[in-house]
Formats: C-alpha cells, structure tokens, sequence
C-alpha cells in the first residue's frame, strides 16, 4: 500500500475527516468556555454536522470502493445510513438545547461524545473487515455508555451506565470469541475472503451454527433483539431522554447495517448482495433464525410493553418490537428485503425520535414521563397532542402515515416468498394490532375521560414546535406524492463487493 | 371538472375540515353550519354524479387513472358502477342528515366535526375506490376518527367500546392487507388495479398457498376482513357495544354506511377476483346470512336498551343482505344491494329517533315508558313508519329489498330461505312490541310533560322517511341504477363456476 493508494482513499473519507476535524476543533473550543456557555460548543458541534452532512449528500458513491485495504466501504447503501445518522444525531442536538435535563450542567463534552459516537456509526455502516466491525463496534458502545451515564448524580443515569457496560463487554466477548472462530477457519479476517473460504465447502455445520449464534449475540445487542434486550428498558430510562431517543433509532440502525452486510456477504452463496437472486450459504439457514429472534423480538416487545406505565419504558420495550419488525427485512435478505429495512429505519428515526421529543417536553412543561399524567393533554396544549397522536398512529402502522407504509414494504417484501415467510408475515401484522392498544393508551389519556380545560392553553416554544412539525409532517405527507423515500431506498442498495 | 367529480366529491370533507381546524371555536354555529354545508355541497354533487351516471352501463364509469407509486404499480383508480353509486348517494346523504343530529353534542364541537368529516371522506373513498391499496388507505383512514368520535363524545362505556372497536377492525384490517399482498404476487404483471385482477380470477385458484387452493385461502382472508366489518356472525360482538356507546350521529353512521362496508367489499373485490372460491363459499356464506338473520333477531328481542335492541336488528338485516349476494342469481343479488341501501337509511332513523327520546329522558330502556305517543303524537308517528320499515312491511322499501333476497335465494338455497323467513316474524315480533311498550298503555306520569320532536330533529328524519316509502311503491329508479352492473356481476361468476366445471 503506497502513499498514492492512501492519498485516493482518503478522497473517499472526507466527510469522516471534516467530521474529525469539527469534532476536535469543538473540544478546544470547549476548552475555552464558561460552564454557563458551554452550550455554543453544541451550537459548533451541530453547525459542523451540517456541514458533514452537506459533504456526504455530495459523495459520489455510484462506483462502490473499498478503501484503506478494503477495511471500509464507500457504497450506496452506507452513504444512505450515514445520512439518516446524521440527520438523527442533528436532530438529537437541537433537543438537547431545550431539555431541562442538560440544564445548569458542562455540557461542551456530550456534543463532543454524541459527535464521536456518529463517527464510529460511520465507520459500523461501512465495515467490511472483521477488525473494523470489532473497533467500530466498541467505538459505537463506548459513547452510548459515556453517554448513558452522562447524569452522573443521578442513581438512573449510573445504573442505566453500568448495566449497559456489563452487558455489552459480555456480548462483544461473544462475539470477538465468534470472530476469532471465523478467523481460526478461513484464516481471514476479510468477509469475502472468508466467504469464498466457507462457500467452498469442508466447515463442519454445527461449528457454523455455534459462529452464526455468537456472532448474532453481539449484534443482536446492539439492535436490542430479543433475548439480547434486557439492558434496553433500564438504559432507555436511566439515561439523558435525548440519548434515549439517539440511542434508539441511529445505533440501531448502524447495528441493521452491519448485520445486512455482513451476513449478506458472509453467509452467502456468491459473496454478492447485488445480485437480485440472493441465496443463503448452503447448510446454512440462518434466516430461519433471524426469523425466530424477529418473533421473539415483536412478541416479547409488544406484550411487556403492554404493562408500561412510563411512556420511557414503553417506547423502550416498543423499540424492541420495532427491532423486530426490522429483522423480518433481514429474513428475506434480498434485494426489497434490504429496501424495506432501509426506508423503515428511516421512518422509525422520524417516529420515534418524534415520540421521544413530545415526551421530553412535556416533562420540561409538565414534569411527568407517566403515560396516566398525559390526561387531557389534546386539550391543555392542542398542537402537542396532535403531533403526540399522529406519532402514535405512525408507530402503530396505521394509513395514511409512513409508519404504515413501511410495514407494507417489509410485508410486501415477505409475502413475495412462500409460506414460511406468510407465517411470518402474518405473525408480524397481529404484533401490530397488539402494539395499538399500549400506543393508543397515549392517546387515550391524551383526548378521552374527562376533559380538563385550562384557562390557557400551552404552546410548546416555537423551536420545538418547528422540530416537531419537521418530524412529524413527512410521516403524513411524503408517501402520498410518489414516495421519494422509497426510490432513495431502493437506490441505496448497492453493495461494495471485492 | 366532470373528470374529477370523485375526486372533489371524496376530498371535499377533508378540505372542510380543515377549514372547520381554523374556525375559533366559540364560533359554534359557524362551526356546524359548515359541516352542514360541506357535507351538503357533498350531497349535491353526489346526485350530479348520478345524473351524468349511465345505468344503463355495466362499465367504470367518471374514472380517474393515474400512476401514483410506480415502483409498485399503485394506481391512483378511481370510477363508479351500479354497486357503487348507491353507496355514494346514501354516503353523502347520511352523513349530511348527521350533522343535524349532531347539533346537540356538548364538547369540543371543532374537534368532533372536523373528526366526522375526516370520516365522510373516508367513507367516500372506499367506495370510489378500484386500487385495492387505495381502497386499502381509505378503509383504515376511517377507523381514526371512528376511534375519537366513540372515544370522545360517546356514552360512559366509550373508551372500552372505542378501543374494541379499532382493536377489532384492525385485527381485520391486517388479513385483508395480507389477502391483498398475496393476490398482488399472484398476479401477474403484480398489480392491485381490482379491474385486472378480475380479468385475471381464473388463475388465483390454480396457485398454492399455504399447501392449499390459493383463491380459497386469499377468499378467506378477506372473508374475515369484511366479515368483522358487516358484522357475519360470530365476529359481531364489536357491534353492539359500539353502537350503543357512539353518540348519535355517529351510530347512524355506523349502521348507515359503515356496516356497508364488509357487504360492499365482498361485492366489489371477493366475489369478481375469486369467482370460484366465491362458488365453493356460497353455502356457507348463505348459512351464515341465515344465522345473522334469527341470531340478529333474538338478541333484539332479548334487549331492554332500545338501542342495543336497534344495534342487534342491523345483525339481523345484514343477514338478508349475505343470503341474497350468496344465491348468486341477478334477483338476490339486486335485493342485497337494494337492502344494503334501505338498511341505510331505516337504520338511520331508527337511530336518530333512540337519539332523540335519549335526549329527553336520559334513558333508554324500552320498559320505563309507556303510553308516550299521547304526549308526542308526532314522534310516535314518525317512530311507527321507521319500525314498520324495520320490520319489513309492504309499501316501506325494506320489504321489496327482503323480499327480492328471499325470492332470489329461494330457488338455490331452498331450505335455508324458509327457515330465515321466520327472520321477519321475528323482527316483527321484537319492533312491534317495543313499539307496544313504549309508546301504548297507560301513561308513565314522569313523562307528562315530554318534549315533542323538534324541526331540526324533523329535518334530519323527513327525507329518510319519504325515500323509504318512495321506494317501497316505486323501487324502479334504485334498481335501475344497480341492475346491470349486478347482472353483470352474476352473470360472470357463474360463467367462471361453468368453466371450472363447478
């Protein structure tokens, strides 16, 4: 690897370097601050992630590259998930500037550790080199866990902390101790190169399976699948809610995308993701056991979720039903499959970051995060409940939002193959009429029982309000002309591949 | 703009509830005056449409065809035939007859009538619909408001009876959609113009899904999705509890249109694309009718809320509407769309006249009257000719429309038929003592002073009752309207039963 060969490919890594540029410009800017100003080195931080995202939209990735000896890849499909990142990580900022939580406290390191952590999803998408998942794997862990505990007074915020460390150093053990195994075999740490190794055969089924089951492990944590899961409901509450709601849509979007690539190339007949016939490794049906974590995962999440008082914990347990829903794409594996995936994620960042923000608002306003207290809420802050309800809605899946269509399209992907997948589908619906009683208990409490009139009625400040009409608008009306989205989506599913 | 009628006529009321959103609320009579005439304006296009409509014609006719999400060949299709046009006449009509009833509701006004109308567009959509995801959006985009209005403005059991709903209806929603799915990937090219799949009906029975007959196994998925909404026996138990904890307007609008519906849905989509799991379901669906009709009736007669009593005879005239379609000869057929439209509006003012002795005497239980037709003489008459309709006399619409299901199931279901003409005995048997009940005998001394029917109240009843006893004489502009696309329909089902050797 000569110097010329770096200097390309560090052509193909300038939005990570400006993202790493901004990223320490913004710790010595810090440095320099009051803790009463420390707000404007969040102010650069965000500044500085539009200008990353600026530098991303213009990449040209219609040529997908592998870069820095094929550790990462330049492709559609990770440019597409960079975006959504960091759009979500844009978004997360703009409400930490508002949340009561980071009030009166330094907060010039959360931008800086929210900034990292972007940087180690970019990293996560674009792994293609079982060094490279590992590193940015962890570097994606440690922030959530620095961040988690980042209410460093309060008991929540350490548990929240500590339970997520234990679990995760549990986990990624596994999975490393699943890598060195990879590694042991096909004496490669290159995914395709350890494709071409299994594909061609000798790799006794049984030591396969004990691979794909750790390995599943360590990402299946990170996505929050069931039965990996059980750090997700303490971690959502104990921790600041704007991490939260980062925390569940961007990393677990990044932990979809490394999952998709590299079972998609690993576990794989041809070591090609592109191609639209897409078949799984012979001997090897690990889609059976994607399938069975999905409906664990929607049924587990859904039905603990059904018991929640605290709208935290209940949009914390409903996210891992979300996760399940998402897995059904990762069952079918192919080309729509991975679509579906991609245009859900990006709906359920809209949603759910949405969900999450109403919440941390009205507990700046109303200092509540009991679902009971949201009573008459449509009532004592109109344009609030609105937005609150078409949320739920989007969540539940109901038309006319785009929470409904992009269970169509996993669906619709699912349907297109045989009866298992039917199964599966149909197993996937029913998890969503369930899913409507715990989400329409919000608008319940928010519109029906007795209603209590105020004298004024509250209005969120207009930044909110403008973020909040930002998320929820496209969720009613993008799909209704043409679905852009979905095209970008479709799009996006393009492949580096060796 | 003759080439966007159902267009204009769908998204009018979701245009006027936005306009309704941006009214200040103390301005409560502008608030309902515009409903009233958003809806009204409604109605009035909804009669043009059946001026300019050729009955005559079994064909689509004011279509609308444009792509709309090409990647998945879904159309934005919309047109009429003679199933549809009734239900749009009694869709705009009802729904502007229930704005009046609606005067009296006593809470956010702005909310419940933007709410309605967002239900009134959603209601129109269904039926103008010929994309089946189209169709799909709008039939789901009816069960929010659905939701509030029993939510929010319903009697003391509404938010349990709100949630059985929506849990209900979705429960069908989702097996429709997966029926839906499958018959797109059956298809082929993939498509959900219902047009197409149609044409394409004879070969859905030869694909395998789920180790079975795949016409039988997607004809029963939406079987279960319209069954809930219509509602067949035993998927009925939503119902009752819905229609007696929705304030009034929207009961009339449940039983109006939205029962409609599952009826509809089979007409429109089951019975043309799966003609021969249509055949093989025939008898079952018969029996099921029957069911509805003496399940329906009993319950009624067991009920002492007068409401719940009207709620279980809507199971009980559905069940006509089932045993006509299911016979399948063009008689039966015309008599369940007929009935389907008669249910509509007899069920209307039943509804609306629970409404309004609800609203004076705060009760309705059918045995703490008596001998109130001498304090209010005209509600008493306007209740006699409602019940009479109800009960299928001759001379009121709903006896041609029962009667044509009977004659028309006679000949194929023999049996059946006789035995669901007890239904009437029995309806009558339940109405006319009711009837008995509340309004002859000695006279409950807390009723003395008892409000007489109002104008308003008068004004939302007078055209239901002069369109029941029009078309209980003179029925020829109604089944004109129906007749050749129904024929059509009948016609092409069995040619399909022939050729599949059925």
């Amino acid at each position: 690897m000569n110097l010329n060969q770096i200097m390309t490919d560090l052509s193909y890594f300038i939005p990570e370097l400006i993202l790493t540029g901004i990223l320490l410009a913004v710790i010595v800017f810090d440095l320099f601050q009051k803790a009463e100003t420390s707000i404007r080195a969040g102010y650069l931080a965000l500044g500085g992630l539009a200008l990353v995202g600026i530098a991303l939209i213009g990449q040209d990735v219609s040529v997908p590259t592998g870069i820095f000896t094929n550790m990462l890849a330049v492709d559609g499909f990770g440019k597409f998930l960079k975006v959504l990142v960091t759009i979500g990580a844009m978004l997360v900022m703009w409400i930490s500037f508002n949340t009561n939580e980071l009030k009166d406290r330094r907060v010039g390191e959360y931008y800086v550790l929210i900034l990292v952590l972007v940087l180690g999803m970019y990293f996560l998408v674009s792994a293609t080199h079982l060094l490279s998942i590992y590193i940015s794997l962890e570097m994606v862990s440690i922030m959530s866990y620095l961040l988690s505990g980042y209410l460093k007074e309060q008991i929540r915020s350490n548990e929240a902390s500590v339970k997520y460390v234990v679990f995760g150093a549990f986990s990624s053990g596994i999975l490393l101790y699943g890598f060195s195994l990879l590694y042991g075999l096909t004496g490669s740490a290159d995914i395709f190169e350890i494709q071409a190794a299994l594909a061609a055969g000798s790799t006794s089924p049984a030591l396969l399976l004990l691979i794909l089951i750790m390995v599943l492990v360590g990402f299946g944590y990170k996505i929050a699948a069931v039965p990996f899961h059980f750090w997700t409901p303490d971690v959502y509450e104990g921790a600041p809610t704007p991490i939260t709601a980062f925390l569940s849509v961007a990393p677990k979007a990044a932990g979809f995308a490394i999952i998709i690539r590299f079972f998609n190339v690993t576990f794989s007949s041809t070591g090609n993701p592109n191609m639209e016939a897409w078949s799984a490794l012979e001997n090897m049906n690990w889609q059976a056991i994607i399938g069975l974590l999905s409906v664990l995962s929607m049924t587990v999440g859904n039905v603990i979720a059904l018991q929640q008082s605290n709208i935290k914990r209940m949009l914390a347990y409903s996210s891992i039903a979300h996760a399940g829903y998402m897995l059904l794409g990762v069952v079918v594996a192919d080309q729509t499959g991975v679509a579906a995936i991609l245009y859900y994620a990006a709906v359920y960042m809209f949603m759910n970051l949405g969900a999450f923000f109403v919440a941390i608002h009205i507990k700046n306003a109303f200092d509540t995060e009991d679902i009971e207290d949201y009573k008459s809420l449509g009532y004592k802050a109109p344009v609030l409940g609105v937005i609150m309800a078409i949320f739920m809605f989007s969540l539940t899946g109901l038309p006319p939002t785009g929470g409904f269509v992009a269970k169509f399209y996993i669906f619709r992907a699912l349907i297109e193959y045989g009866d298992m997948y039917f199964y599966l589908a149909l197993i996937g619906l029913i998890n969503g009429v369930i899913s409507l009683y715990y989400y329409m208990r919000v608008v319940k409490a928010m519109y029906f029982g007795k209603i209590e009139l105020v004298e004024q009625v509250h209005n969120a400040p207009l930044n909110i309000t403008i973020l909040l009409v930002i998320l929820a608008a496209p969720l009613l009306l993008a799909w209704i002309v043409g679905d852009p989205l979905s095209a970008y989506a479709q799009d996006a599913v393009h492949f580096f591949i060796k | 703009m003759e080439n966007h009628l159902l267009s204009i006529v769908t998204f009018l009321p979701i245009f006027g509830a936005l306009v309704i959103i941006f009214i200040p609320k103390e301005k409560l009579d502008f608030i309902r005056w515009g409903a009233a005439a958003i809806t009204g304006l409604q109605l009035i296009l909804a009669i043009w449409v059946l001026k300019i409509f050729d009955f005559s014609s079994a064909e689509m006719q004011l279509v609308e065809h444009y792509a709309w999400i090409p990647d998945f060949n879904i159309e934005y299709f919309m047109g009429i035939d003679g199933l549809s046009a009734p239900m749009i006449l009694l869709t705009s009509l009802l729904s502007f007859l229930a704005v009046f009833s609606s005067w009296n509701i006593e809470k956010a006004h702005k909310g419940y009538f933007a709410l309605f109308l967002l239900l009134d567009a959603g209601m129109m959509g269904v039926f103008v619909s010929l994309d089946f995801f189209l169709f799909y959006i709008f039939w789901e985009v009816m069960l929010l408001p659905m939701y509030f209005l029993i939510g929010i403005w319903g009697g003391p059991q509404r938010e349990y009876a709100a949630i059985k709903f929506f849990l209900y209806t979705l429960f069908g929603s989702v097996l429709l959609l997966l029926g839906m799915l499958a018959l797109y990937f059956i298809s082929e090219p993939h498509t959900f113009n219902m047009l197409i799949l149609a044409e394409q009906s004879s070969e859905f029975g030869k694909n395998v899904l789920l180790g079975m007959n795949a016409g039988k196994v997607i004809f029963m998925l939406l079987f279960v999705g319209f069954a809930i909404k219509v509602p067949i026996f035993p998927f009925h138990t939503w119902l009752p509890l819905a229609h007696v904890e929705a304030p009034t307007a929207i009961s009339v609008i449940l039983a109006g249109v939205l029962l409609k519906m599952g009826t509809y849905g089979f007409l429109r989509i089951s019975f043309p694309v799966l003609k021969d799991a249509t055949l093989w379901f025939a008898l079952p669906l018969a029996i099921l009718g029957l069911i509805n009709i003496i399940y329906g009736a009993m319950a009624a007669m067991a009920q002492r809320d007068l409401k719940k009593m009207v709620a279980y005879s809507s199971v009980s005239h559905m069940g006509f509407v089932l045993l006509g379609m299911a016979a399948l000869t063009p008689a039966g057929m015309n008599g369940a769309v007929f009935q389907m439209f008669n249910h509509g509006t007899i069920s209307a003012m039943l509804f609306m006249l629970v409404g309004v002795v609800y609203d004076r005497a705060h009760h309705r239980d059918i045995d703490g009257f008596g001998g109130i037709a001498k304090v209010v003489p005209i509600y008493a008459g306007v209740t006699a000719l409602a019940f009479f309709a109800g009960l299928g006399l001759p001379g009121l619409s709903g006896f041609i429309s029962e009667a044509l299901c009977f004659i028309g199931a006679f000949p194929v279901f023999t049996w059946i038929t006789i035995f669901a003409t007890l239904g009437i005995v029995l309806n009558a048997a339940y109405f006319l003592w009711a009837y008995q009940r509340i309004f002859m005998g000695e006279l409950n001394s807390k009723y003395e002073k008892l409000e007489e029917i109002n104008n308003r109240e008068l004004f939302a009843l007078v055209p239901l009752a002069i369109i029941t006893f029009f078309l209980g004489v003179y029925p020829t502009p109604m089944l004109n309207l129906m007749s050749s696309t129904l024929n059509h329909l009948v016609e092409t089902v069995k040619t399909a039963g022939m050729v599949a050797g059925l």
